[in-house]
């Protein structure tokens, strides 16, 4: 991997956005162990388009999100691939924590009381976020929660898998497109640890390396081939 | 998985409103609070992608995530709470002879339709199209592509592995077979019939559903 241009430890049950331009990756590296990033993700040039966790899964044949997999919008195209993963098992069927619930388990958000070890839940980061770019709650999707695993057995009975991400785990997100990401570091909306949960999670940025002949997200499927084409016409004419 | 069944004590005989519709059309209509409706596999094996706005506030919808964090399942039988995505219970199903829905495949887009399938598949109808044109024909609504999101597909039969795979398995759906859901809100329900010609969730032959609503 190329030296970092940027990196920054994003402090546990805080929110963050930013636009990344395609051609960059990201690692997040989960720190102190079982943390959870929230994450949205849009094109920031037409704020409509956006991550769309059923196509992602169907496409791809799977529920969980992990090494060779691509993250798709709701308009066939790829916004970024993961390209390394050390936890094997990300979830993007839950959504978010939210005030009442945060409140129920932890006791409420209360920041002239706390300060900066208040008691942020998902949905409000999200709509923190959100409306700095002229979206609000309709545009909300459902998220990633990188880091935590939700399992189904064969009744489809949902469970959390508590302590699933070890200290220094990571995962690399290889960007395709522009996109404009939104996300937070608040708990997993099933969380039940005792302590309300604050686990830093480590951002770093570089430059992609250069795709091979053989890919691992790309040439993973024919669905992800034909995702890598959807982009190829997206940008059709574009400088590189 | 031994499948939940219910049979509504409903005769259709008292609906008010009885519609046929037909493979890519798309049925969009007000239930009341208190109203039970019931959508109805009238061949079999055919998929039903529907959501659900609240009729006075149409910026509050149904939410996937939001109903199977909180009843801590990912299928939708009889008992299941729909909820929206602030947390609120919109519709309960209180009959089911299926014994099964979808709520994480999500509906068929012409976009995705390309991945899925095949590039050159892009112009053939899919049940985004059915919501696109709803939309456009019920302006007033103040519904938008801003307000899709994921969606059920009833009688739909997507089976998650204890490993993290998803299969797309023959339906459980037969002639005859229906849900009923009775509104917690006023709500307006969306549904695209689905006319996927691609994959067996329709057995690779889309058919009529019927609606039926009681007051």
């Amino acid at each position: 991997m190329k030296p970092s241009l940027y990196s920054y430890a994003v402090p546990g049950a805080s929110h963050w956005s930013f636009r990344v331009r395609r051609g960059l990756s990201i690692k997040m590296t989960d720190v102190e162990g079982d943390a959870n990033v929230g994450m949205l993700m849009y094109n920031p040039e037409d704020l409509l388009e956006r991550y769309n966790a059923p196509d992602t899964l169907k496409c791809q044949h799977t529920f969980k999100l992990t090494k060779g997999h691509c993250l798709y919008s709701d308009m066939g195209r790829i916004f970024c691939s993961i390209v390394d993963d050390t936890v094997g098992w990300h979830e993007t069927i839950s959504g978010n924590s939210n005030a009442e619930t945060v409140a129920t388990r932890w006791g409420a958000r209360d920041y002239q009381s706390d300060r900066n070890l208040w008691k942020q839940n998902g949905y409000d980061s999200f709509l923190v976020e959100l409306a700095k770019y002229g979206l609000n709650g309709r545009d909300m999707a459902a998220n990633i929660n990188w880091f935590s695993k939700v399992g189904a057995d064969d009744n489809g009975v949902l469970r959390l898998v508590q302590n699933h991400s070890k200290p220094g785990s990571s995962v690399t997100l290889r960007f395709e497109m522009d996109t404009l990401v939104v996300l937070h570091t608040c708990p997993h909306p099933m969380n039940i640890e005792a302590e309300y949960p604050r686990k830093p999670v480590l951002f770093e940025f570089f430059e992609s390396n250069a795709l091979e002949a053989d890919d691992i997200c790309r040439d993973s499927c024919a669905e992800n081939q034909r995702g890598f084409a959807n982009n190829m016409l997206y940008y059709m004419g574009a400088a590189r | 998985m031994t499948a939940m069944v219910r049979e509504s004590l409903l005769n259709a005989e008292n609906a008010v409103l009885r519609e046929v519709v037909r493979a890519g059309d798309y049925w969009l209509k007000e239930i009341k609070k208190g109203q039970t409706f019931r959508i109805l596999d009238l061949e079999g094996n055919q998929a039903a992608d529907t959501l659900f706005y609240n009729a006075d506030d149409p910026s509050e919808r149904y939410s996937a995530t939001d109903t199977v964090r909180e009843q801590r399942n990912l299928y939708l039988t009889v008992g299941s709470q729909l909820r929206s995505n602030l947390n609120n219970v919109m519709l309960e199903i209180v009959a089911d002879t299926c014994g099964r829905h979808d709520t994480i495949g999500g509906a068929c887009a012409t976009e995705s339709n390309t991945v899925r399938y095949s590039l050159e598949k892009r112009c053939m109808h899919a049940c985004r199209d059915s919501w696109m044109l709803a939309l456009a024909e019920h302006e007033h609504l103040g519904i938008s592509k801003r307000d899709i999101t994921h969606n059920i597909n009833f009688f739909m039969n997507v089976p998650v592995t204890r490993d993290g795979g998803l299969t797309f398995a023959d339906g459980i759906s037969a002639p005859g077979k229906y849900v009923e859901l009775r509104a917690c809100m006023n709500v307006i329900v969306l549904i695209s019939n689905c006319p996927q010609l691609n994959n067996p969730c329709n057995a690779y032959n889309p058919t009529p559903i019927e609606v039926l609503v009681w007051n």
